[in-house]
């Protein structure tokens, strides 16, 4: 029993990572109805950032921040710069194709400025254990963290003008336009919104793994499955399918299938996910007419 | 007294298919312009046209300043609501949220308490149903929050298609005294498209009546009423 | 006169093929004999994706199960090289197929996802401890390159180059005749009207399926080929970035003709930093926006290109014909 809600609890704070990634693919999602297969790689870019900003000399949460808000700022830059003239490219073909190219551009600008030999991240948390011993500080601190980026996402969709502009953007551009929201601008403040999200994502997640140019690939499986479990186009389902593949993760790799086969599990809930119910547990079925 | 909207033969396309051929109309400020005509005369049309939702040709002057080519969000930001064909709300917000958005360009939101009030006045039933998500209004109450929406943008000009679709008589009725109120009350011009003429020039003090994208007939709307061949021709009754 | 002209390159083409290991190095030969195993896989890509509309990221999964299949059949069993291409082609048409069916009601991004997915899973399935006594784990298999058969006075790279040729050479008469039949018309309408496709009486799921199965089966003779051409499989010779690696070899080369196969291949072999694994340079971030560029610019890839410029080419011919004929 002991073991068992150890593995759930550091499911549930590695789940956290899955939510945010989740929370950023989905977000990107239900505003362009394509998935940005380069959000991990972005995550990792801003990871490199913030490593970088630390090596020279400044203080653990002031290169957090910063890293927040250049991420935020790429963000915009490229849907501005790269995704914006394939807006009217139907094709799943030339999307997909962008996407793989923004991957290998960043993947490889990474392991050009950095290198590919790991790197530890630092934690800004205590090292001693929580809970009795069943989380470890940073898995704890990480968890706290996480919480607080998704309420603070929450609440500004949820609450304020431009949050609602938004969302509005995303359900209808064509009604945002007749009200007078600019919903090009409102696409790339999501994109600026979802690199943030992921950098959260990868400066949590790097002190658990070793900072590398490919960190971050089993992460986007995990939060790809976390994000169609939940439904692709609910980003509370892609919250909560987040975390619960975190917890899958480490039931799955311990009392089942042995860690090796751990991505397997990964496939397989995408796969079933896919097939016996595309909308998730929390989506909606879309219903295309002839 | 320069007219408020002015259309100087505008063409529409839809990709290759010119749908619009060089129509022309103004709207005065605080008139009601109907415009009229059969299925596939060009009246939805000529109002995505204004607000620059498809491709143009031709000029079209907003107070006297040309609009044509302008995104649709800065034509609207100029003080033109559509309140399109479907009614175009947002349906998985709710009312109040479809009503906030409606107010979102403007800069002076300190307003916006009293201008929900101003809605609530029109349309009770909306107050009543603030928090329901608007997907699971009625056709009438979505047609209500339509119009409540282009209200609080506090526009010079509404531009209206079709507020009478699939609604019953007395609802429509309704609607459109409350539209005449409008006009009235808050002095703002309207340009209604409409396939049930009865309505449309009722309230209208002027109309057009288009086909196959062309104007075929314009005078003040008592005149268009009681021309019994455009009636039976154009207006089918 | 087109046809004759047509017949008459391709003739001419296959000679200089034929001639190629006799003029240039063993390397260069073995290069060549890769393009073929490329272009033989990017061929199955091009007709799931290109012809049928189905949109796969898994393309390298299905590679490395026809490589796999390859190795151990050459290594445990003693089967004999030219055996196991028909036992790999068996296994991947059924893997795909099975792959297929439940795949059959995804569409465009969630297609590419689940496909994506299992070629991320590939990898670790192959160093699976469980089945380790065949794949030989993380080390992988070693195999030995076959010998010229009736002692041909031929070295292993020249006779490898004239195999890999002749299954090349089966392989692509076997995709024309499909695609430019009925078959393949049912597979381009399912990909361009799946619902007037259905209404018209075409099995859709059949097709699509079976369309999938196919393309495994090419991409499983690649691998097959792959395999006794580079002596060795490892797990992680089939890392998820070889999936890419196929798409961007087919984008490149143009998708949506059997042509493109053959131009992708090549270009994705001797653009030296992709050919060796998504690996370390960055040379790499300047080929990535170079694909962008290209998506935006070019999205029906060289093949396509070349038929647009020989299209022109041969109008602005019959337009000075035809003033020519009038003049006179």
């Amino acid at each position: 029993m002991d073991a068992f809600l150890l593995q759930v609890l550091s499911g549930l704070a590695t789940g956290g990572i899955y939510a945010s990634l989740a929370l950023a693919v989905v977000m990107i999602y239900k505003a362009t109805h394509v998935v940005n297969f380069a959000q991990g790689e972005m995550a990792m870019f801003s990871t490199y950032l913030a490593w970088q900003l630390i090596q020279w000399g400044m203080p653990y949460w002031g290169a957090f921040f910063l890293t927040l808000a250049i991420s935020f700022v790429g963000g915009v830059a490229i849907e501005r710069i790269v995704i914006r003239p394939f807006e009217s490219h139907d094709a799943t073909l030339s999307v997909v194709t962008v996407f793989i190219g923004l991957f290998l551009i960043l993947n490889s600008l990474a392991g050009w400025t950095w290198e590919y030999t790991l790197k530890s991240f630092p934690s800004p948390f205590p090292a001693e254990a929580y809970l009795g011993g069943y989380l470890s500080g940073h898995q704890a601190g990480l968890f706290a963290v996480v919480l607080v980026t998704l309420a603070i996402v929450y609440a500004f969709f949820r609450f304020t003008p431009l949050g609602l502009a938004m969302r509005a953007a995303a359900e209808n551009p064509v009604s945002s336009r007749l009200v007078g929201i600019r919903v090009g601008w409102m696409l790339a403040l999501g994109w600026g919104l979802a690199a943030a999200l992921g950098a959260v994502a990868g400066i949590m997640v790097a002190p658990l793994v070793f900072l590398e140019p490919n960190m971050m690939g089993f992460v986007l499986i995990y939060a790809f499955a976390g994000a169609l479990l939940g439904g692709i186009d609910n980003p509370w389902g892609a919250v909560i399918g987040g975390f619960a593949m975190g917890v899958l993760e480490n039931i799955m790799g311990v009392y089942v299938v042995g860690t090796e086969l751990k991505l397997t599990v990964a496939l397989v809930i995408i796969i079933g996910v896919l097939v016996v119910k595309p909308a998730g547990m929390f989506g909606r079925t879309v219903v295309t007419r002839v | 007294m320069p007219a408020l909207l002015e259309a100087r033969e505008l063409h529409a396309f839809y990709g290759p298919t010119h749908v619009l051929h060089g129509v022309s109309f103004a709207i005065e400020p605080g008139g009601i312009t109907a415009l009229l005509g059969a299925n596939g005369a060009g009246k939805t049309t000529s109002l995505r046209a204004l607000c620059g939702m498809i491709a143009t040709r031709g000029e079209v002057l907003f107070d006297g300043r040309p609009v044509r080519g302008k995104a649709t969000e800065d034509v609207v930001r100029l003080g033109v609501a559509h309140v399109p064909e479907g009614r175009g709300t947002f349906a998985s917000l709710s009312v109040e949220e479809n009503l906030r958005l409606g107010a979102y360009s403007r800069r002076d939101r300190a307003s916006l308490q009293t201008d929900f009030e101003r809605v609530y006045h029109y349309f009770p039933r909306l107050k009543e149903r603030y928090q329901q998500q608007a997907g699971t209004l009625s056709g009438g109450e979505q047609q209500m929050l339509a119009v409540s929406r282009a209200l609080m943008m506090r526009p010079r000009l509404m531009l209206l298609d079709e507020p009478s679709f699939g609604l019953a008589p007395l609802l429509v009725q309704a609607i459109f005294d409350i539209l005449r109120a409008i006009n009235r009350d808050e002095k703002v011009a309207m340009l209604l498209v409409e396939q049930n003429a009865a309505q449309a020039l009722d309230i209208a003090d002027h109309a057009y009546v288009l086909e196959t994208g062309r104007v075929m007939m314009s005078g003040p709307s008592a005149e268009i009423r009681s021309d019994d061949a455009i009636r039976r021709s154009y207006l089918g009754y | 006169m087109k046809p004759d002209w047509r017949i008459a390159a391709l003739a001419a083409g296959l000679i200089v093929v034929c001639a190629l290991p006799f003029l240039v190095s063993d390397y260069r030969t073995f290069q060549f004999t890769l393009v073929m195993v490329y272009a033989i896989a990017l061929l199955g890509l091009n007709i799931l994706t290109g012809f049928n509309g189905q949109f796969t990221l898994g393309h390298g999964a299905f590679y490395a199960i026809g490589s796999y299949t390859a190795a151990i059949l050459m290594a445990h069993y003693n089967v004999p090289y030219w055996a196991t291409l028909p036992a790999a082609a068996a296994v991947c048409l059924a893997a795909g197929f099975l792959f297929g069916l439940p795949a059959l009601r995804l569409e465009g991004l969630f297609l590419a996802l689940a496909t994506l997915s299992l070629a991320v899973a590939m990898p670790s399935i192959l160093k699976w401890k469980g089945i380790e006594q065949w794949t030989g784990g993380v080390q992988g298999i070693v195999l030995i390159k076959p010998e010229a058969p009736f002692g041909l006075p031929l070295n292993q790279d020249e006779w490898l180059y004239y195999f890999t040729l002749a299954v090349a050479i089966l392989m692509f008469v076997l995709a024309w005749n499909l695609l430019r039949g009925r078959v393949g018309r049912a597979i381009v309408a399912i990909r361009d009207q799946p619902t007037a496709a259905r209404a018209m009486g075409i099995n859709s799921a059949i097709y699509k399926s079976v369309t999938f199965g196919v393309s495994a089966m090419y991409a499983g003779v690649a691998g097959a080929l792959g395999a006794i051409a580079v002596q060795f499989v490892a797990p992680d010779s089939f890392q998820v970035g070889l999936s890419f690696v196929f798409l961007i070899g087919a984008v490149i080369g143009g998708i949506y003709s059997i042509s493109g196969a053959v131009f992708g291949a090549a270009f994705v072999l001797f653009v030296p930093h992709i050919s060796e694994g998504i690996s370390r340079a960055a040379p790499q971030a300047i080929f990535g926006a170079f694909l962008i560029v290209f998506m935006f610019v070019m999205p029906v890839g060289i093949a396509g290109f070349l038929r647009l410029a020989w299209d022109w080419a041969r109008r602005r011919i019959q337009r000075s014909s035809h003033v020519t004929g009038e003049a006179s």
